[in-house]
């Protein structure tokens, strides 16, 4: 995996950008990775979102669904659309170091 | 007692009733529905390569002998006292609980999916009515937007939206119609290829196809009277003829019983299937919240080390087998060929060749004659032996031989 410097610290990322390694995020990371996909301020809300990933992917191995993050985490799909305009699912994961939500292939 | 006699049902049956003394253990299967689907030929039902016969046998018929066969609907698990209602009110009890009772779709969860239109300009391929009403709309259609629309993952068999579109660009160029058919592939992923390997060498296939992409759409609900799908954040795709892959969920019993997850999923240790809840039940297929594709093939392999690790579970003994989350399967593409793809929880598909014992390496990632004869054996193969419990040359580890790593 392609090393590479985010923040001023050398991080495993995918060749979309994405961490590949789980333990690498943490606070600090996800607002300069928040920055990079045009989103200046984590507030609250995003907090809660991110906090409630990172906790269900290190339970389930896999990144929560939109579906799974209003269902479980409580945060509703339409405020997911607000918080990560466009591209919530790929956005939330982004920030939040995990991989993106993705098929077999 | 295993609940449900569907692919991984029947399969845990097969390979556990040789294995454990008749004296001392019985087996019971509960289902409720008469009939074993092939349910990967759901896929050619619509497009006139399979009809309903290739796909319909008496479950029955797949019960091994020395195993108690109900049918009957399950009302309740009653898993901390070990037992299970069903719907005439019979309680049964039990010492293990294999539950394997799948997945369905459910167009009910997404506003305006159900309803009038349902069979006539909405379609689904997912259930047998549901490919035999969509052979009859497309084989007198004249043409227009075909949308393909997959609500939310995780689906049941994640490639087969894929092959439907192959398929489909195949028959209306066959038909001559090709150039009056718009097709559309909307999907809440962010392309029709994930994963990173596979889009290199598959990306263009359906630029190459001529398919329109909606990539990142993610269906907030249907006008069936406009005709048009809405996404959550107001974006539109309008359809003359909607293919949808609804969203998924696992049994209702199993939300209603305390054991599953929003999906209706049984959370598992996704090593060895047991329940992260009770020491005593087992989630088997895909029922079960493993985070790898739900499809026969992974319940095959998966079949292979649950049987393992429940001898020794029942003696008290540690399970050892760790499933790893291999899945193969082929992808039909059209014109006669398809492609074949090998992975597990943590290797994506690689190209290369699939070594296969007595038949030959098959391709990996890559459009081949072969690989769509294997798809079409396979058929004979699941009815004859996979059903059957009777052993394949496929190891149920992933193995790297043949692959070539890529390195991403």
């Amino acid at each position: 995996m392609p090393a590479t410097t985010i923040g001023g610290r050398e991080v495993h990322v995918d060749d979309e950008g994405f961490l590949t390694e789980y333990d690498e995020w943490d606070e600090d990371l996800a607002k300069e990775l928040a920055a990079n996909i045009g989103i200046p301020e984590l507030t609250e809300d995003h907090w809660k979102v991110i906090t409630f990933l990172r906790a269900d992917y290190k339970e389930q191995g896999e990144t929560a669904t939109l579906r799974r993050v209003s269902a479980v985490g409580g945060i509703p799909t339409k405020s997911l659309f607000q918080l990560f305009p466009k591209k919530p699912a790929r956005k939330m994961s982004y920030v939040a170091g995990l991989p993106k939500p993705a098929g077999c292939i | 007692m295993i609940l449900g006699a569907g692919t991984a049902g029947t399969m845990v049956a097969a390979k556990l009733r040789p294995r454990l003394a008749a004296d001392d253990w019985q087996i019971t299967m509960i289902d409720q529905e008469p009939t074993h689907y092939y349910q990967p030929g759901f896929l050619f039902i619509p497009f006139g390569i399979y009809t309903p016969d290739d796909v319909v046998k008496p479950k029955a018929d797949f019960i091994p002998s020395g195993v108690e066969y109900i049918e009957a609907e399950i009302d309740l698990i009653e898993a901390a006292e070990n037992r299970v209602k069903l719907g005439d009110g019979t309680v049964i009890e039990y010492d293990y609980l294999v539950i394997a009772t799948g997945t369905s779709i459910r167009p009910d969860e997404t506003p305006g999916l159900e309803g009038p239109e349902y069979g006539k300009t909405i379609h689904d391929f997912y259930t047998l009515p549901g490919a035999k009403a969509l052979a009859e709309a497309i084989r007198f259609w004249e043409g227009g937007k075909l949308v393909l629309n997959i609500v939310e993952m995780p689906i049941k068999c994640p490639v087969a939206p894929l092959e439907f579109i192959f398929l489909a660009d195949a028959y209306f160029q066959d038909k001559g119609l090709r150039d009056k058919v718009e097709l559309t592939y909307v999907t809440p992923l962010d392309g029709a290829f994930t994963k990173p390997i596979a889009a290199k060498h598959l990306g263009n296939l359906l630029e190459d196809k001529g398919v329109n992409l909606e990539p990142d759409f993610y269906l907030e609900r249907v006008d069936s009277d406009e005709k048009k799908l809405v996404s959550y954040d107001e974006r539109e795709v309008e359809y003359d003829l909607l293919i949808t892959i609804p969203l998924n969920m696992g049994a209702d019993v199993i939300g209603r019983s305390g054991l599953g997850n929003e999906g209706n999923y049984v959370p598992v240790d996704n090593k060895n299937f047991l329940s992260k809840q009770f020491d005593n039940v087992f989630a088997v297929g895909d029922a079960a919240d493993l985070p790898t594709s739900k499809a026969g093939s992974v319940a095959h392999f998966a079949v292979e080390v649950f049987t393992e690790n429940f001898l020794r579970h029942i003696e008290g003994l540690p399970m050892l087998e760790e499933f790893d989350g291999h899945a193969n399967c082929f992808i039909e593409s059209g014109h006669g060929k398809g492609l074949l793809i090998d992975f597990n929880y943590d290797t994506e598909p690689l190209p290369g060749k699939y070594p296969l014992p007595g038949i030959g390496p098959f391709t990996l990632l890559r459009e081949t004659e072969m690989n769509h004869w294997g798809k079409m054996m396979f058929k004979w193969t699941y009815w004859n032996m996979l059903l059957r419990g009777k052993p394949l040359p496929l190891p149920h580890e992933m193995l790297m031989a043949g692959k070539i790593d890529e390195g991403v």
